[in-house]
């Protein structure tokens, strides 16, 4: 029943913004309709520019849609919001704040006592196995380790939906693979709705429930394909799937990389 | 053909893992650092001390180290020296800190304010490159031989270098952690609090290092201009003397304060920065 609740959606949105010219307009997206129900994993995939982090800051309240809607649990959008968690490839840690107290940054806007504050960062932090670097400062920590602190911080505040904006892409493949079934274990845990950005198709296809095909500027959702494979808490098992390579040659075919590449 | 291939590949593995240390390349050990740089002081010293005499270059032109001691010793019997020098430590410290707060304080509001900022940048930079220390002899017709021309121009000469990295900080803090921020619902003040001052820290430190030396330059521009104490009257009224050895020892005094100040600063930073790996400060 839960799962037919949609958390997320954004109906007919465009965006345009000013050109450098500063006389004609750019469109970043266009049109664009999507839905993410309750605990669905959507990852939206296409090619560089096509405005994929536009929609990411749109939903996060840092920037308002040209024309349509955005609903966030049938509540328009209208600035930023607390229910909304997100994260960058970089992972925007606080340099001269310890883990803990990183994890803990989310919640200091809210009126929570300082105890609970740390009571829910530790919680968090034993969710993504940082709990013996509470203490750490960001830069004793490795790449992986950070971006795993940046999702407890994310997860801190409990948000309804968590906006994934390429969180992989700076990391080495071995470190990547490891960090994506770390990701996907502890979100198919918490049972958290997400949206990923990304331009990694293997990435998409091992991590997702549905995929959503965006289109060179302006972007527009070209296709939606549901990723129909077990184990999506364990991409580790999906990525040697034959029918994930599958999935991947199909991407490869709806935007066309063929043919660009020749 | 390929075995020999691989051994020269192999070789060249080997020297590259276990470079030879050069005499010129290579990094000597911290003692040995200490070391050269203590005996590099001594000779230093002993060709002062030696060489002026040598070719008969009079005392009073260059004294001697020695002569230096003596002179010294009797400028803290016969000269008030003590007072002297507390009175230039106590401009210098309370001018630096003073011109620290209002320069930072000043670097954050400009940083605050985009407008403003911009009003003002064409002023700031005017300020900024007229020489701090020409002011002196104003303030003096100002404020007469006291403490305060002394104190209002160490003041001055400390403000821009601290106001100017602050704001540059403030301008070039990371967009996407102060989004971070918004999207946590902050405010503008605890935006401020929580990710802008701290992320100015390493260019305020920065800013207070150079302000500790500017400091004791700005105190003995004020003190050779007027009044009647400081180690920077001690140098004109050396001057006038013709002791050339009082001079040398104010300048050396005016030095070690310096020194003393920009330590302190250095130690401040340290604690302050912590976050930040030795090797990248």
């Amino acid at each position: 029943m839960l799962r037919t609740v949609s958390v997320l959606d954004l109906i007919g949105v465009t965006k345009r913004f000013a050109a450098p010219d500063r006389v004609s307009t750019l469109t970043a997206i266009e049109r664009v309709s999507l839905e993410v129900r309750a605990g669905e994993f959507v990852a939206v995939v296409g090619p560089s520019g096509c405005g994929k982090s536009t929609i990411l800051n749109l939903v996060a309240g840092l920037d308002r849609p040209s024309e349509g809607r955005i609903l966030l649990n049938s509540i328009p959008v209208e600035g930023p919001n607390p229910t909304v968690g997100f994260m960058l490839q970089k992972d925007l840690l606080l340099p001269w704040r310890s883990i803990v107290h990183n994890v803990e940054f989310g919640l200091e806007a809210r009126a929570i006592s300082r105890a609970e504050r740390r009571q829910r960062a530790l919680r968090e932090l034993e969710r993504c196995r940082l709990h013996d670097f509470a203490q750490s400062y960001p830069y004793q920590l490795s790449g992986g380790m950070r971006q795993r602190a940046a999702l407890a911080r994310t997860l801190a505040i409990e948000p309804a939906i968590v906006l994934l904006d390429e969180p992989f892409s700076a990391l080495d493949a071995q470190t990547k693979l490891i960090l994506q079934k770390s990701f996907a274990g502890t979100i198919a845990a918490s049972g958290i709705t997400t949206l990923l950005i990304t331009h990694d198709l293997m990435e998409a296809v091992i991590m997702s429930d549905r995929i959503l095909v965006m289109s060179e500027r302006p972007g527009r959702i070209i296709e939606e394909i549901p990723v129909d494979l077990p184990d999506r808490d364990n991409p580790m098992a999906r990525i040697s799937a034959p029918r994930a390579r599958e999935y991947v040659d199909h991407l490869l075919a709806s935007l066309h990389l063929q043919e660009k590449a020749a | 053909m390929s075995s020999e291939v691989t051994t020269t590949v192999g070789r060249s593995i080997e020297a590259s893992e276990h470079p030879v240390p050069t005499a010129s390349g290579g990094l000597a050990s911290p003692g040995a650092i200490l070391l050269g740089s203590l005996a590099f002081g001594i000779v230093f010293l002993l060709v002062w001390q030696f060489l002026p005499p040598a070719l008969g270059v009079p005392s009073y032109i260059i004294p001697t180290v020695t002569d230096l001691a003596h002179e010294f010793v009797r400028m803290a019997q016969r000269e008030n020296l003590l007072v002297h020098i507390f009175s230039t430590v106590t401009i210098a410290t309370l001018g630096f800190v003073i011109g620290s707060l209002l320069g930072a304080a000043m670097g954050y509001v400009l940083g605050m304010s985009v407008f403003i900022e911009k009003v003002l940048s064409p002023y700031i930079l005017g300020l900024q490159i007229a020489p701090k220390v020409a002011f002196a002899p104003l303030f003096i017709m100002w404020l007469g031989y006291n403490a305060w021309p002394k104190l209002l121009v160490t003041i001055l000469v400390v403000f821009f270098p601290i106001m100017v990295n602050v704001l540059q900080s403030m301008k070039t803090v990371d967009r996407d952690l102060i989004n971070l921020a918004r999207a946590y619902s902050m405010s503008r003040l605890q935006i401020f609090w929580k990710i802008e001052v701290p992320a100015s820290m390493p260019a305020l430190m920065a800013g207070l290092r150079i302000g500790a030396t500017l400091a004791v330059i700005g105190v003995t521009v004020g003190e050779l201009v007027g009044g009647n104490t400081g180690l920077g009257y001690l140098i004109t009224f050396g001057e006038g003397q013709a002791n050339t050895a009082m001079v040398f020892n104010a300048i050396v005094l005016l030095t070690l304060i310096g020194i003393v100040l920009y330590g302190a600063v250095a130690m401040i930073e340290a604690r302050v920065l912590h976050y930040i790996p030795r090797a990248m400060r």
